[in-house]
């Protein structure tokens, strides 16, 4: 038995060869078949109300939704941050520890960057859904058109548009090129034709040469350079898509960093989420450690608390700022119609967060899941609240109304979960799920620095 | 045709039978005639509805042919619609002048309550669209109101009855005029005894001419007259006070100190329009002398004219009458009992009589219509006494060519029916059985007269107990007449044929006179060959149909002396007490079935759809009620099951019952809506029901308003400057310098459109919400829609209390699109659907808006709407020919709002263009402007300085809403002006919120 350094990031059983063995597995001789077979008819059924919502709202428009005057955004947008909001750990967790060099990301990246994608797609599914005339959402794209009509740029929600297409190409690619090693490795593994045949298109003819392994390295962190910024910069956007507007509780210049680490704040909590999930079902607890999810949870202390400092500030700029208009907004936010979302996202993004001060906690599957858990709710709730709490009551009190979302927004949240459920089972069915190679890597990389044996 | 024979068969038998039973000679003409026996009749109809025009004087080839041609021409049913001069549509030679898409105006009238408001109608291509108010007209002057904005939409209307019934069988008109033809040469024979005429009020000299033509052939015939709310207790006090019946007209024109006792002369009705100009001028020109006059109000209901008190006191009915005597004692009138007064209110009414008294003649004290006759002579009497009786307050002859007092009214018919006086009765559009007082029992009574006829725009609950229902023409498809408030007469053009087949009610008329064949227009044209004698007639009649109008036709003035009369003795207040009021939107229930006024927000309540009983917030939290929660409310044996509504202002126990609701089924838009007020009114019980039981019935139900907040929560919304202040020169708000902004300016080459809105002058009638709504399409949504808060009105008047809640201060704002310069709806839109226009408008692109719905979560004023639904797609087909060419019509998921009828301004464009001038000031009216009876909206170019917008934008009274935003709207607001010094009156009060 090889001596293994107490930080190493993986188990000490773990070689380059059982990487490759346990992570391949999967998609050629699944293990856990039963269970794959239960949540994914599960998640069908949720692609089903989907489809069904979606294809009630296209037939008989947003009036099937609760929204009104003032209130002209509701569920849908408040879904849609909270959707691409957690699309940004993924992407933040591979690029950022990547370019820093951070090798504890290897086993952690694959799937928080297709969480990263499902989420986006989401997300960017609901800005066309919550559209009046959805049929004619290309006319927020800009293209040469015999009108002569182009989009309007000063408008937040257009470079919405931009950023979220972006994002998404970007996200994609990141994942897809991240993945081509590791799809090779798989095709090498399969004996079946069909499978043999299916890594073999995705893997582009990978064929492990240096010169492949040199053009693949410049183009991922070229990726990863280029993801980076966007995940600064879609999250600024979605912000200015309210700070733009002049309704109290949304015209604050904290906006865009505040949104940003909420979203990355949220994207956290779901990979822990997703990561103890994966690891207990796959039994992957060489490969995602207890140190793993202690680098997480620190993590998603961190960023909660700046969350947390978010809140703070909002509220003082409304009191300090002295307009009667934002002071209401505080108001009613903190003892409003919609006080329980705000005192829901105190206590589930801040209250609950402190037990990560413990070294305990942190260490413990169960209890991150529940803070996970309780984040990923906290934050959908924060969302919901800054979205209608603001537009519920803004300036004339004439036009005061109260929002309550109908079945039919409901139904449409649950099949986007549904939705991001379905694909998430079958990228953990058909793709290798942790980078095995990156995994080599850092066994590489531990044996070169003495941390353990050099593995064969 | 087994059945034809049959047929014959059976009418010889039938004619046999009946010789045989008679002694004597008997004449007849035909077997048929001979056979009109009810029971074959009914039968034969039963079978062959069709054959009733020629049953009884045609021959078997006639009803073989007849019967087969209607087969034959069913497909050619519903041709018979279009433009009144047989013009068929589309043309093949164009009528020479008649450019399509050029409106033509014709003058005509609307009714309400029988007297007409003299409006000039839009037709496009032959389509009445909309109607605007008589410029020239002195009631009128270019405005009106609510009820005849909406009329138009009535005329569309698809519930109206669209034929002739018997038996609730679809019959013809002919048909009817054979049976009614027999019945009169029945009559004749008793000199008219046993027929009784019932009608509204009636101010048509047509109508009256024909009536009187009746009474010629049959003069025993009764003439009963029923409007629900009507001016029969006025009319009754006139009498008492003068010896004979007159009409008062108050003079807010001359009063500088006015004291109305339950009275609303600027609330709804006949005389809203009148009124409300009179008091704007009045009150215009104190302003520029640094004064205002006086208006004290004592009410037990909030009312319009309370809104614009100087001081709004609520009180019972019970203490007002109390007040009334007091106020008499205090002039000087004797022979009054000293009454029961509260404290406040006996000093309030010292203070009022002393400023009644300096002001002397021209003092004014109104009597509220429904109160006691004795108490209104009384009132005429102080009037007199003040100095003020034929001068701030001035009697003509009625205007009602049958003003309805006790020996006519609905009682003494039904009084005449229980004696069996009455076996011919004929209703003219009137619904007594929903309308009459409960203890009448007039459904019952009606179906014991053997001969009834129902002449109606609905089946409703009168039609439906009368054998025989014709429907009655809209004033705008037939040729009719009438006369304004005034008294000066109108000629009432058909626009559009019967749209809905119906008929007018002088055909009806002149076939019981006789003369079943005449046609309404030669009738209409007789009449006034009287009316306009000693001139001559063509050129005459030509003028009158172009003016819309008689000139020199008002009723004439009376110098009056007011006699004393016996002062009523005074009341015991402290029990509940109901008053009984007409509603604001649907008036006494005819207009049920209006979809336009069924959603416009009542003015305090902002409620649609529904009539509430209106309680006191004492009272609610005495009572534990909120807003919803049904009551039972008795009066006697008689009960009803309502909601309450908690109406600050309101007299502390006494309920608000609204009339025109509760009418259980009743078309696609009137069905089961409210309750029925009427079920708990009595003879003597007509508008205020003492010892009024109320229950709560642990229950509620949803009310849709459209305005759940009603304090400004300290925000400067609506603004107020003291009369003081004004005078010193002093500003409402520092005169604006604009705020420095990132975006850079614009230029405008051509015009800067904008807009003020004076809330001094605004009385919060709605005149303007329903004009908008008629001129630019606005969908309805129903009341499910406004319960969500998706109502689309492009203009709203948002109304906010001020103050305590028990005596609050109202503040009407109307709110169309700001056009703001920095417009962050502009901003927001990401595909360009919404631009700022050249000319400063705020441009709404429908078929570029994608529906993201930023620029509406962008606007601080909340003025955009859209549409969650296919709204208009939903309307029922008949109403798309009412809809204005000159506008898009929206479909689903489009942002719309407030364009500042740019229709409007591009007509006005083309005119000048083709002129090669600039557009004139005052040649864009908006519709809302154009409606407006108190002119508190002016519309124009900002960039022109001797603009009228200008000009009212350079007032020391001028002020932006929401003005720290900076974001320049282009309409602004001119302050309300009190007469508290600056400070003395805090706006920012707050109000408990409901």
């Amino acid at each position: 038995m090889a001596t293994v350094h107490p930080e190493s990031l993986t188990a000490p059983s773990v070689d380059y060869r059982s990487v490759t063995r346990d992570v391949a597995a999967v998609p050629l001789a699944f293990p856990s078949p039963r269970a794959w077979w239960i949540g994914f008819g599960i998640s069908c059924v949720g692609v089903l109300i989907f489809l069904v919502s979606a294809f009630w709202l296209f037939y008989r428009g947003v009036g099937i939704w609760g929204i009104n005057n003032p209130d002209f955004w509701g569920l849908a947008i408040s879904n849609y941050v909270w959707w691409i909001g957690m699309g940004h750990a993924g992407t933040l967790i591979s690029a950022l520890l990547l370019l820093i060099n951070k090798g504890w990301r290897n086993s952690l990246n694959r799937f928080a960057e297709a969480m990263t994608v499902f989420a986006v797609i989401q997300a960017g599914m609901y800005p066309i859904l919550h559209l009046g005339r959805p049929w004619l959402f290309y006319w927020l794209i800009p293209y040469p058109n015999t009108m002569t009509v182009w989009p309007q740029f000063k408008s937040p929600l257009e470079w919405d548009v931009f950023a979220v297409g972006t994002y998404l190409i970007v996200s994609v690619l990141f994942w897809y090129v991240g993945l081509i090693p590791d799809l090779a490795g798989v095709r090498d593994r399969a004996k079946r034709r069909v499978w043999q045949v299916f890594f073999g298109l995705l893997a582009l003819g990978w064929r492990n040469s240096a010169i492949h392994w040199q053009r693949w390295q410049v183009c991922y962190w070229i990726l990863a350079g280029l993801a980076l910024p966007l995940v600064i910069s879609v999250h600024s956007g979605v912000a200015m898509l309210f700070a733009g507007g002049l309704e109290p509780g949304w015209h604050t210049t904290i906006y865009p960093p505040y949104f940003v680490l909420g979203a990355v704040f949220e994207g956290f909590a779901v990979v822990l989420l997703i990561s103890i999930t994966l690891r207990h079902a796959f039994r992957l607890h060489h490969l995602v450690t207890d140190r793993h999810l202690d680098m997480l949870a620190k993590l998603l202390l961190a960023f909660g608390l700046m969350t947390a400092y978010g809140y703070l500030f909002e509220g003082f700029g409304a009191w300090y700022s002295g307009d009667l208009y934002e002071r209401q907004t505080l108001q009613d936010r903190l003892s409003g119609d919609y006080a329980w979302a705000y005192w829901g996202a105190i206590a589930l993004n801040f209250v609950v967060l402190q037990a990560c001060w413990f070294r305990a906690v942190r260490r413990s599957a169960a209890a991150l899941l529940a803070i996970g858990a309780a984040v990923t709710v906290g934050m959908w709730l924060e969302r919901f609240m800054l979205v209608t709490t603001a537009l519920y009551r803004d300036f004339l009190p004439s036009s005061y109304q109260a929002y309550v979302p109908t079945f039919w927004e409901w139904s449409l949240f649950l099949g986007t979960i549904g939705v991001f459920f379905f694909l998430f089972f079958l990228f953990v069915r058909l793709l290798p799920m942790i980078s095995m190679f990156e995994i080599k890597e850092v066994l590489q990389e531990e044996a070169r620095g003495g941390h353990r044996a050099a593995p064969s | 045709m087994a059945a034809t024979r049959e047929i014959r068969d059976r009418l010889k038998a039938l004619a046999t039978g009946r010789l045989e039973g008679r002694s004597g000679r008997a004449y007849w003409r035909s077997l048929e005639e001979l056979a009109a026996e009810p029971a074959f009749h009914d039968q034969l109809l039963d079978e062959f509805p069709s054959l009733e025009p020629v049953l009884g004087s045609r021959s078997r080839r006639d009803v073989l042919r007849i019967m087969g041609a209607s087969l034959g021409l069913a497909g050619l049913a519903g041709c018979d619609f279009g433009p009144p001069q047989e013009k068929a549509l589309p043309y093949v030679r164009a009528p020479e002048f008649e450019v399509p898409g050029d409106p033509e105006y014709y003058a005509t009238a609307a009714l309400l309550g029988g007297y007409a408001l003299p409006v000039l109608a839009e037709t496009h291509v032959g389509r009445p669209v909309k109607v605007e108010g008589n410029p020239e007209h002195p009631v009128s002057r270019g405005a009106t109101d609510l009820f005849a904005q909406a009329a138009v939409l009535d005329l569309y209307d698809p519930d109206r009855s669209g034929a002739t019934t018997r038996l609730a069988q679809i019959s013809t008109f002919d048909a009817f005029q054979i049976d009614l033809i027999g019945r009169a040469r029945e009559l004749e024979g008793r000199r008219g005894s046993g027929l009784a005429l019932l009608t509204g009020a009636v101010t048509s000299p047509t109508t009256l001419r024909l009536i009187e033509r009746a009474r010629e052939r049959l003069p025993e015939l009764r003439w009963f007259v029923h409007e629900p709310v009507g001016n029969a207790r006025r009319h009754e006090a006139a009498r008492l006070a003068f010896g004979r019946i007159l009409d008062l007209h108050p003079r807010l024109d001359r009063a500088e100190v006015t004291l109305c006792l339950e009275a609303d002369p600027l609330g709804p009705g006949p005389a809203q329009v009148p009124n409300a100009r009179a008091w704007v001028d009045q009150r215009r020109a104190k302003m520029a002398h640094g004064e205002l006059p006086k208006l004290y109000v004592l009410e037990s209901t909030p009312s319009l004219t309370g809104a614009k008190a100087s001081e709004a006191l609520p009180a019972a009915p019970a203490e007002i009458h109390n007040a009334t005597l007091a106020l008499a004692q205090h002039l000087g009138i004797g022979g009054i009992e000293a009454p029961e007064l509260p404290l406040h209110l006996r000093a309030k009414v010292l203070e009022i009589a002393l400023a009644l008294e300096r002001s002397g003649e021209a003092a004014l004290v109104m009597p509220g219509a429904h109160l006691d006759p004795q108490l209104q002579a009384l009132v005429f009497r102080i009037n007199q006494q003040l100095g003020g009786l034929n001068r701030t307050l001035v009697a003509t002859l009625p205007v009602e060519a049958r003003p309805e007092v006790g020996e006519n009214s609905l009682p003494a018919l039904a009084g005449a029916i229980r004696t069996g006086e009455v076996d011919t009765l004929l209703i003219l559009d009137s619904n007594p059985v929903y309308t009459a007082p409960a203890d009448l029992d007039i459904g019952d009574l009606l179906q014991t007269v053997p001969f009834r006829v129902h002449v109606g725009a609905y089946q409703d609950e009168t039609a439906a107990l009368c054998p025989w229902h014709v429907p009655l023409a809209h004033p705008f498809e037939t040729w009719s007449d009438g006369r304004a408030v005034d008294g000066t007469a109108s000629v009432i053009q058909p626009l559009v044929r019967p749209v809905r087949g119906g008929r007018s009610m002088h055909e009806v008329l002149a076939t019981l006179a006789g003369e079943p064949q005449a046609e309404p227009y030669e009738m209409v044209r007789a009449t006034w060959r009287r009316v306009l004698r000693g001139r001559d007639f063509e050129p005459a009649w030509r003028q009158v149909l172009h003016d819309g109008f008689a000139e020199g036709t008002a009723a004439e003035t009376q110098s009056v002396e007011a006699r004393p009369v016996e002062a009523p003795p005074p009341k015991k207040p402290g029990a509940i007490e109901a008053v009984v009021r007409p509603d604001p939107s649907v008036w006494d229930g005819r207009f049920a079935t209006n979809a336009w006024l069924q959603e416009l927000p009542k003015p305090f309540t902002k409620l649609t759809w529904d009539n509430v009983v209106a309680v006191s917030p004492a009272f609610a939290v005495e009572h534990r009620l909120d807003n919803g929660d049904l009551v039972d409310l008795s009066a006697g044996v008689r009960r009803v099951r309502a909601p309450v509504w908690i109406l600050p202002g309101q007299a502390e126990r006494t309920l608000t019952l609204h009339l025109g609701y509760g009418r259980g089924r009743f078309g696609g838009v009137g069905s089961d809506l409210g309750y029925d007020a009427y079920r708990l009114r009595t003879t003597d019980e007509l508008w205020v029901i003492e010892g009024m039981i109320v229950q709560a019935a642990d229950a509620s139900m949803p009310l849709a308003s459209t305005q759940e907040h009603h304090s400004m929560l300290g925000h400067h919304l609506v603004r107020e400057i003291g009369i003081g202040e004004l005078a010193a020169g002093r500003s409402v708000v520092p005169k604006e310098h604009h705020r420095p902004t990132l975006y850079p300016e614009w230029d405008y080459e051509t015009y800067a459109w904008a807009m003020t809105i004076d809330l001094d002058a605004c009385i919060g009638c709605n005149a303007c919400v329903v004009a908008c709504q008629a001129e630019n399409n606005v969908p309805v949504v129903g009341k499910e829609e406004v319960l969500l808060g998706r109502e689309m009105h492009w203009l709203r008047v948002d109304r906010y209390y001020s103050g305590e809640a028990s005596q609050p201060h109202v503040h009407f704002q109307p709110i169309p699109c700001m056009h703001c310069e920095k417009a962050p709806c502009e901003m927001g839109c990401p595909v360009n659907a919404t631009v700022h226009g050249p000319e400063g408008l705020n441009q709404m692109i429908y078929n570029r808006c994608v529906g993201t719905r930023t620029c509406a979560s962008y606007c601080p004023y909340k003025v955009r709407r859209f549409n969650f639904h296919d709204y208009t797609a939903d309307e029922p087909p008949t109403l798309v020919a009412r809809r204005n060419p000159d506008l898009t019509v929206r479909a689903r998921g489009v942002m719309e709002k407030c364009t500042y009828c740019v229709q409007r301004i591009s007509a006005a464009r083309i005119e000048a263009k083709k002129e090669g001038r600039r557009i004139r000031d005052g040649e864009v009216v908006t519709a809302c402007q154009q409606v407006c009876p108190t002119r508190a909206i002016v519309f124009g170019d900002q960039s022109d300085p001797d603009s009228m917008v200008a000009r009212a934008k350079a007032s020391p009274r001028d002020y932006a809403l929401l003005a720290e935003l900076n974001l320049r709207p282009r309409t602004s607001y001119l302050a309300e002006v009190s007469e508290r010094p600056a400070g003395d009156h805090r706006l920012e009060g707050e109000v408990r919120e409901f």
